[in-house]
């Protein structure tokens, strides 16, 4: 297996043979018969589980079944933005886990994820909206998270291109918070694999699971199209597709399947230097370092497992980053993409273990699983390790819509198009 | 793409006029009190997440205001038909994901519109 260290080093030599010796990140086995565990889904959190499953609890009997090739679903499809500004007890702690991991993780796995703190800002309208984005900054500060609230004056400093004297939603000000930032997400992809795959997980790609067998109520292996392979343990990492794979094991979840779309401008001289947010409809933006403008809004609302989405959100998005930024207008959008998000029935992750004594879960990230990936694998790693949640992701039960204990940041209900 | 819902009232109109409430295999169960929690819980968490054909209750908020049931695929984005809520009846409440039939069983009363022969079938 490859293990070669990239650093300067490694770059000068390789300089000096013309880039050819250049060895892959990761290998490309074929399956074993049996591992320890297997995860389903080579996405950014099942890459990362199975990294951490290796690097800190040791098992290294791993399997990552990747049904297309890595990269290909949500962990590529995502608006590449990271932060902790989360209210409520058992979220905020987990996302601050996250931003730390973010912190440390190109040393860690000795990969450029390009991991960029530029700073992420939410914007308010009204005293009300302030007043709640204040509360949101004092809940993040007792959790020891850094926030800040900025005014009027301190934003034109920053964004001086914003809307500020919308007659009907004037910008007053708004929530920073200078660690978030953005990471170059397909980086993330390979890092982890790479990472896994030089502590001996096979991450196996297209391998789609299409059963999963079950023997006096345990698992004991997944059925795929590349055969059977027995395992110990299962976990499920599969987003969009998380309420198929369950059903395979008689597991029915509060979770609906929606589409996303994210766009990205035609490359520009740089110009926005944070990420911003718009507080009166949803729109969120960076800027990459090619140049492009990022952008996403609202999903589009129906059930869908298309990877598309439709024109009408086109519309909503744009118009809202208009009404955010109107020299927005003189971009042309370069392209756009859907991704499948496995929307939650309060808007809350699912890391927990299920009915079944050995298979694990992790779902529900609704569309904010990006920025969650290294928590959500570290987590879910330790989840699968010991046979029971750690204490970051210890409210995020599978069980709590049953018995109350919802965690519903935006108060919406039951309703997952909402949220 | 499912981007023009064939309403039974209105005519064709584009999907950001409906409120989308999903999932309508389910029933809300008859009665509050002891024992009905699972079946609560049922109703209001575990939706029915079909990849392929589905039914759900879209709201037409901005127009006629009625409740309609929107068979269509999740995947395909193709729509097999509209029907007023209050006359839609599930062939089997669990199982709406039933294999797609060739035509629609249910003929909408849809205003006569041009171009559109089939009952609520709209593409683009």
């Amino acid at each position: 297996m490859p293990d070669m260290k990239y650093s300067i080093f490694s770059l000068a030599r390789n300089a000096w043979s013309g880039h050819k010796n250049w060895q892959p990140a990761w290998r490309s086995p074929d399956p074993k018969p049996e591992y320890d565990v297997i995860i389903v889904g080579g996405g950014g959190h099942g890459l990362a589980t199975a990294y951490y499953l290796a690097k800190v609890h040791g098992i290294t009997n791993v399997a990552v079944l990747e049904k297309g090739y890595l990269g290909s679903g949500n962990i590529g499809r995502n608006t590449t933005i990271i932060r902790s500004n989360y209210l409520l007890p058992g979220n905020n702690p987990f996302y601050e886990k996250s931003l730390q991991l973010w912190e440390g993780l190109e040393q860690d796995f000795n990969f450029n994820a390009m991991v960029s703190q530029r700073g992420v800002v939410n914007l308010f309208h009204s005293d009300a909206q302030r007043d709640a984005y204040v509360r949101r900054g004092n809940a993040m500060r007792i959790h020891g998270v850094d926030a800040e609230i900025l005014d009027q004056h301190a934003l034109r400093d920053m964004m001086p291109f914003l809307n500020f004297d919308n007659g009907r939603f004037p910008i007053m000000g708004g929530l920073c918070q200078r660690r978030g930032g953005t990471v170059r997400h397909d980086a993330v992809a390979w890092g982890f694999a790479r990472g896994a795959d030089m502590r001996g997980v096979d991450v196996i790609q297209h391998c789609e699971v299409t059963g999963i067998k079950r023997d006096k109520g345990r698992v004991t292996g997944v059925e795929t199209s590349k055969g059977f392979i027995g395992c110990k343990k299962i976990g499920l990492a599969a987003a969009g597709n998380s309420t198929t794979v369950a059903k395979m094991a008689g597991l029915e979840l509060p979770i609906e399947s929606h589409v996303l779309q994210a766009f990205v401008s035609e490359g520009i001289k740089p110009w926005l230097d944070n990420v911003v947010t718009y507080g009166v409809g949803h729109f969120y933006i960076s800027q990459s370092d090619k140049g492009g403008l990022v952008f996403g809004g609202d999903i589009d609302g129906y059930n869908s497992y298309a990877q598309r989405g439709n024109l009408p959100t086109v519309e909503h998005v744009i118009e809202c980053g208009l009404a955010m930024i109107p020299s927005l207008s003189r971009a042309r959008v370069l392209r756009s993409w859907g991704g499948i998000m496995d929307m939650s029935m309060d808007g809350s992750p699912i890391i927990d273990k299920t009915h079944i004594d050995n298979l694990y879960l992790n779902a529900g990230w609704c569309y904010g699983g990006f920025k969650a990936t290294p928590a959500s694998g570290w987590c879910f790693a330790h989840t699968i390790a010991n046979d029971a949640p750690h204490e970051l992701n210890s409210a995020m039960r599978l069980d709590r819509f049953r018995t109350g204990y919802v965690m519903d940041e935006t108060a919406h209900g039951a309703q997952a198009n909402l949220h | 793409m499912a981007y023009l819902i064939n309403c039974p009232h209105c005519g064709p109109r584009t999907t950001d006029e409906f409120y989308i409430k999903g999932d309508a295999s389910k029933q809300r169960p008859a009665a509050i009190g002891d024992g009905t929690m699972d079946a609560w819980h049922d109703y209001v968490h575990i939706r029915d997440n079909v990849r392929g054909r589905m039914a759900e209750h879209w709201h037409h908020t901005g127009g006629c205001r009625q409740w309609l049931v929107v068979e269509r695929d999740t995947v395909s984005h193709e729509i097999y038909a509209v029907t007023p809520a209050n006359t839609w009846k599930a062939t089997s409440r669990k199982g709406s994901s039933t294999p797609a039939r060739k035509t629609p069983a249910r003929k909408t009363p849809a205003r006569k519109t041009p171009a559109r022969k089939t009952g609520g079938r709209a593409k683009t």
